[in-house]
């Protein structure tokens, strides 16, 4: 397929700025005004401002500014968009004129509860469904995203062990080298020491080295599953009883349940504690960057260290609670971020139980079919000769995984994952999702081969890609080099 | 084979002959062969108990129904603030974060494609320097709350020191997640209490908890009582002083009117965009401003993604991209200055799109607008029998009521019988202020809304 970006030289707001315009009116009230006087007048001297640089525009040309702008960005609506570990599905449109007409947007969070019940039972059934699917009775809603919820999960464990003295003589945490990067940083944040735990030749957590590590110093550990190389860590409750039989507790990384729903729950085979990310598993869209939303879910036992407040139904009234002396406290303000938590309920209501274990299913099969279609000359596929992946694989490019990745770009199709796990030379992660037809399926395989092969044969056209997006290749160099460093005009 | 045996619309391969195309094309007989690997006695034996799936119009009509019964006041009617506030949000903004181009990407990881995210970010970080007057912003936080916690915590990489000094009279649930953040980094966060008269900064008292442990001081300018800090420039220079840095959070709107905290000496500035063109929407998503100064030395502990300006590699175009992420998390791992991934970047892009249309005078014009409706309000309301308001001065645009006979909380609870929601109470997190309540008031809220309100309180305080 031929495929065009936009390409316009798109001027910076400040550039578009011109003396005297402005691109909206505010409200005025001149009796309102003559009540109060010079209200300025009121503020103190020495804190008053003398003058704002802000661009002046008016609304016509920011729109167009705006829609330029997007015409400049891909996105799942464009077309294929298959990063691994993302789980960029189709984000179905209801639930965004939902959210654009609900007048849950007016509700003020300091409004009183007796006026939000709706609202409340809305979120607290979304919870209870999320703790149905993950397996673990207790939750909050409250992290904004995935990292805050391992954050908050880690301050959990941190709480738990508190209360029972453990805290000075047990501060590791486990996390197996495919682990995302947040794992690690979460952990450290929360104070623990991060241990790392190598893999063994076929890309599962190596138990041996576990058992090794594994002892009085060991607050817990930290897994995906499957794991980031898209394989199901058949040995996991091995390492679950491993873990809990040195009195540590195990963290569960939800990001990769897209592959599972319905068929594995993190609470049945022993986790004590996971978040999910409802920006990738649940339909909801990711925003360029964001916002997400990362609820944690726990065991009965430690529901106490969730986050405050919780949200509690006795029957008949839903309330929030903050009575909870050993919370972990608050990790943000509110009760999280509503519209995505909306949003995630109502995907849930229009998949349903068996729509929401098929689309697992179908995520599986997406990401083998796919994989079966991959050149083996360019692309070692190693861990995948006797077992299914699944929602996801990684391929270890024979060539450089950047250039293959800049190659892609010409063809229409957003390139995967590349550079993680860590663990994989030229990782390239691949997660097709639910949402991809066999066409689209058939049409990428054809292109990461085509690329390949030209990254292989002809490195010097390699190099100069991509010739039709936006810009041709950006110099990342300059961009992060002390000397040419730019972060604003 | 599948569950249900039917074609999805989400899913264009639950077509039972796509579906059963490519099992055979793996050799595979049913999907349950895909799940071999997994151990039986790891997988679930039952159905998930969720209800069955829904059509689009039946979910749209019950999530309608299930909402019938909750009270959205409209934005002038609504007179909470604390942390989010009602403010006109211009249609452009919800045209512009509705263009799926923006909304259905990921981080710009692959540059070259994402230039329009990229550049709408730069353009972000802009604006908050240009407001701010810092050198650096990050294309933001979570949230005010988080953004302050993140804050203190790089002050402490920073200096190398150990406690945050932060004052009693910020936002309550601003504090509890400084201290999250910093309790599990095993950082102290000493609380110096307020002056009570007056609602701001005891100086005196501020000045004997700081000392040379002293990572930074976090104040609020206006503080959570909407109050400004007339002596915020004396406060920073005690920071920097006793080698600490000076944090201060804020509400942007208030810099339409107040000087940009760079110039009274702030070395972190963080604060809540959501009045930026974004909805109360029950408290999320909003988005944490995150800005700094001090050089490269700096910017390289601050947390977060930052958008950098740069050229193609020919050399040809000016572009965008993702800048020192050495500092984040996928690269650095456990010593990554945050944990921070997903952030609130659509959020961000609404800002910019309000910031744009406001220019500098719509800015300025909209400080005086904020100033006139809540002064207006306080006034009116304290000339209502037992009421003193506004209980300290001067202030921005939420202000405290102080009830002399009345119980604030039966007022909270009684103005939504009028439509109206507002008086926060503030005896739970300041018992010295149990008998006051908090208000806001903004440019949405014209005379005859806010004499709807006085008239609603009157009726509450005089009806006992
Ligand atoms: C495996 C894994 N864990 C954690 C995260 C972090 O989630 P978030 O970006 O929502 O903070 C991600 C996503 O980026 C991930 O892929």
């Amino acid at each position: 397929m031929k495929y065009r970006q936009a390409r316009w030289d798109e001027p910076l707001l400040i550039e578009l700025s011109g003396e005297g315009r402005c691109g909206l009116t505010l409200p005025f009230d001149p009796e309102l005004s003559r009540e109060v006087g010079d209200v300025l007048e009121t503020i103190p001297k020495n804190l008053r401002r003398a003058d704002i640089r802000l661009p002046q525009v008016a609304q016509p040309q920011i729109t167009r500014h705006y829609i330029r702008l997007s015409q400049m960005n891909y996105s799942v609506d464009s077309g294929t968009y298959p990063l691994g570990s993302c789980t960029m599905k189709h984000n179905p449109k209801i639930i965004q004129r939902i959210l654009a007409n609900t007048k849950v947007r007016k509700i003020h969070p300091e409004q009183p509860d007796e006026y939000t019940q709706g609202l409340m039972k809305i979120l607290f059934e979304l919870g209870t469904m999320l703790a149905e699917i993950v397996g673990l009775p207790k939750f909050s809603l409250q992290p904004a995203a995935g990292a805050q919820g391992e954050f908050t999960g880690v301050l959990m464990i941190r709480a738990w062990l508190k209360d029972r003295g453990q805290l000075n003589t047990r501060n590791e945490i486990l996390i197996p080298d495919t682990a995302h990067g947040t794992n690690p940083a979460s952990a450290a944040m929360a104070g623990f020491k991060v241990i790392e735990i190598p893999s063994t030749e076929d890309g599962l957590v190596d138990v041996e080295a576990i058992k090794a590590v594994a002892g009085r110093s060991t607050a817990g550990m930290m897994m995906t599953v499957p794991n980031t190389l898209g394989l199901f860590e058949k040995h996991i409750k091995e390492v679950i009883n491993i873990i809990h039989e040195v009195g540590g507790l195990m963290y569960y990384d939800g990001a990769n349940l897209n592959a599972l729903i319905g068929r594995v729950r993190p609470g049945d085979i022993g986790f004590d504690i996971a978040h999910l990310n409802l920006h990738k598993t649940f339909g909801t869209p990711h925003g360029g960057g964001g916002p997400g939303a990362g609820p944690v879910f726990s065991t009965e036992e430690l529901g106490e260290y969730l986050p405050k407040p919780t949200l509690e139904f006795d029957g008949q009234r839903y309330r929030w609670c903050y009575d909870r002396p050993k919370s972990v406290g608050r990790v943000r303000s509110y009760f999280g971020n509503i519209s995505v938590l909306l949003g995630a309920y109502i995907y849930c209501l229009l998949m349903g139980r068996d729509g929401l274990k098929d689309a697992s299913a179908l995520a599986t099969l997406a990401a083998n079919y796919l994989m079966s279609k991959l050149d083996r000359r360019y692309f070692d596929l190693h861990y995948f000769l006797n077992i299914r992946c699944k929602h996801e694989f990684v391929a270890s490019a024979k060539v450089s995984a950047l250039e293959v990745a800049k190659l892609m770009l010409d063809y229409g199709v957003h390139p995967p994952t590349i550079y993680f796990p860590i663990t994989v030379p030229e990782a390239m992660m691949i997660e097709p999702t639910e949402s991809e037809s066999v066409e689209e399926l058939d049409n990428y395989a054809e292109v990461l081969n085509k690329a390949a092969e030209v990254a292989s044969k002809d490195p010097k056209a390699a190099a100069e890609a991509p010739h039709n997006t936006a810009t041709p290749r950006v110099d990342e160099v300059r961009a992060s080099h002390p000397r040419t460093l730019k972060v604003r005009w | 084979m599948l569950v249900l045996n039917l074609s999805k619309p989400y899913q264009p391969n639950s077509a039972p002959n796509v579906t059963t195309r490519m099992l055979r094309a793996l050799g595979l007989n049913t999907i349950e062969e895909l799940y071999n690997d997994i151990p039986d006695d790891a997988k679930l034996n039952r159905p998930l108990n969720i209800p069955e799936g829904k059509t689009e119009g039946e979910v749209e009509r019950l999530i309608e129904e299930t909402l019938r019964q909750d009270l959205a006041p409209e934005p002038h009617q609504c007179f909470l603030g604390g942390g989010i506030w009602t403010h006109y949000v211009p249609a452009l903004v919800d045209e512009v974060i509705s263009r799926s181009e923006f909304y259905t990407a990921y981080t710009p990881y692959q540059a070259e494609a994402s230039q329009g995210m990229l550049q709408a970010l730069y353009e972000y970080q802009s604006l908050i320097c240009d407001l701010t007057g810092m050198e650096i912003a990050n294309s933001s936080m979570y949230d005010w709350a988080s953004a302050a916690g993140e804050a203190g915590r790089m002050a402490v990489r920073i200096t190398r020191r150990r406690k945050i000094v932060a004052l009693r009279n910020c936002g309550p649930q601003r504090l509890d997640t400084l201290k999250t953040y910093c309790d599990a980094a095993g950082v102290d966060v000493v609380v110096v209490d307020y002056e009570h008269k007056k609602g701001c900064i005891d100086y005196s008292t501020l000045k004997e908890k700081v000392d040379d442990e002293t990572a930074a001081i976090y104040f609020e300018n206006p503080n959570y009582f909407g109050v400004f800090e007339e002596q915020a420039e004396e406060i920073c220079k005690l920071a920097h002083l006793k080698g600490a840095l000076a944090i201060v959070g804020l509400d942007p709107t208030s810099l339409s009117v107040v000087k940009p905290p760079a110039e009274y000496g702030a070395d972190i500035v963080v604060g809540e965009g959501q009045p930026l063109g974004l909805y109360p929407n029950y408290g999320g998503p909003l988005i944490g401003i995150f800005a700094a100064r001090g050089g490269q030395k700096v910017f390289r502990q601050m947390p977060g993604r930052i958008i950098g300006e740069t050229l193609s590699k020919n050399g040809e175009r000016r572009c965008y991209t993702m800048v020192m992420q050495t500092r984040e998390q996928h690269i650095r791992r456990e010593e990554a200055t945050s944990n921070i991934c997903t952030n609130e970047a659509l959020c961000a892009v609404a800002a910019s799109v309000y910031l744009a249309m406001l220019g500098s005078s719509g800015l300025m014009e909209l400080g005086r607008r904020i100033m006139e409706s809540s002064h207006y309000a306080a006034k009116k309301l304290g000339e209502i029998k037992n009421v003193e308001s506004p209980r300290f001065t001067p202030f921005f645009k939420d202000f405290v009521v102080r009830f002399l006979q009345a119980d604030p909380e039966k007022i909270y609870r009684n103005l939504p019988k009028y439509g109206l929601v507002g008086s926060q109470p503030l005896g739970k997190d300041f018992p010295e202020l149990s008998d006051s309540a908090l208000f806001s008031a903004t440019e949405v809220h014209l005379k005859k809304d806010i004499d709807f309100l006085i008239h609603s309180v009157s009726k509450e305080v005089e009806d006992k």
